[in-house]
């Protein structure tokens, strides 16, 4: 991520600067708006008052280009999957994915006879923290966010990508 | 007033419709032949003591040999629902709208059009409902087989032939 991504072995600079990017990244992960089904009420229900994902600084943008992850919530039609696809390339760097449930994960109940549905947004897009549950419980979901704020914690700029 | 009374009525303002009485459903089905379903449609309308005002549903069906469309509606003024059906056969499967006649059936013959690939004569938006525009084939025909990609998206996985990996992050 960014212009010095791979150019600097891991010295005292550049892991403490680490640490510094990583706590301020995972700390404010703001997910894209979108829901494509059943799993959107429990995504909904986690950010409303009874769960309040507001108090780990996880908020909903209501645009691809100040989000940093997405969330995707429910079954990827074929149909979807395109402009699932192009909202994941309108966010800016670093991104993450979160795929919530078994539809995003396999397909779910569509996973032989759906001709409409994508086998897991996987296929589509990279996917960092897999969700189970149909769908998950809000606690399911928050464990995913805190799943993925242990990921990008491990993360370092000497090297590409996330370094899991 | 009974499906059987308003069928004995329906003949007896339009004798030449060739409708007929499909009574060994749990409830009475009028069949009525595709040339004159929207006579039978505008007269179950209009005709006061019907009162046919609202359709609830139009659904494709498909049954071995051919494919029907089933029309249910409501009349508010005998308070009851009947059923008609159409049957057409694979080949011709064309049969004049009624969408002008009950708004509703706009929005459902595209989607029996999407599903099945009827073609209703003169629907003023003869587009599919469902499906994205470019898609080929009618998903619920018995003989449907998905593709195996769509726009390079992969729709079908697990069938011999079908094959797909995960996304992966870029430089990872």
């Amino acid at each position: 991520m960014g212009i010095i991504e791979g150019r600097y072995g891991p010295n005292v600079v550049i892991t403490s600067l680490d640490k510094v990017f990583n706590w301020s990244r995972s700390r404010s992960l703001w997910p894209i708006t979108f829901g494509l089904a059943c799993c959107a009420i429990e995504m909904m229900a986690t950010s409303a008052s009874r769960f309040d994902l507001d108090r780990l600084g996880i908020f909903f943008r209501p645009t691809p280009r100040q989000s940093d992850v997405m969330l995707v919530s429910g079954t990827v039609t074929v149909k979807m999957a395109e402009r699932i696809k192009r909202l994941y390339d309108q966010m800016p760097e670093p991104k993450y994915v979160i795929s919530m449930g078994s539809c995003a994960n396999s397909g779910g109940p569509y996973w032989e006879y759906g001709y409409h549905v994508v086998k897991g947004v996987d296929l589509i897009i990279p996917v960092d923290i897999y969700v189970p549950g149909c769908p998950p419980r809000p606690e399911a979901l928050i464990d995913g966010f805190m799943q993925l704020r242990e990921k990008i914690m491990a993360g370092t700029m000497a090297k590409k990508g996330l370094n899991v | 007033m009974t499906v059987e009374d308003i069928f004995a009525k329906l003949t007896s303002l339009l004798p030449d419709s060739g409708l007929e009485l499909l009574s060994n459903a749990p409830e009475a089905i009028i069949v009525v032949p595709r040339d004159t379903i929207r006579e039978v449609s505008l007269t179950l309308r209009d005709d006061t003591d019907f009162g046919f005002q609202s359709m609830t549903c139009l659904t494709g069906i498909e049954r071995g040999g051919g494919l029907e469309v089933a029309y249910s509606l409501f009349s508010n003024k005998l308070k009851k629902h009947i059923n008609l059906k159409v049957k057409v056969s694979y080949e011709d499967a064309n049969i004049p709208t009624v969408a002008d006649i009950w708004r509703t059936a706009d929005w459902h013959e595209r989607e029996a059009f999407d599903m099945f690939g009827f073609t209703f004569v003169g629907h003023p938006d003869h587009r599919r409902m469902l499906c994205p525009d470019d898609w080929e084939g009618h998903p619920l025909r018995k003989d449907y087989q998905p593709p195996l990609f769509f726009h390079d998206i992969p729709v079908t996985v697990n069938v011999p032939g079908g094959t797909a990996s995960p996304a992966v992050r870029p430089g990872a």
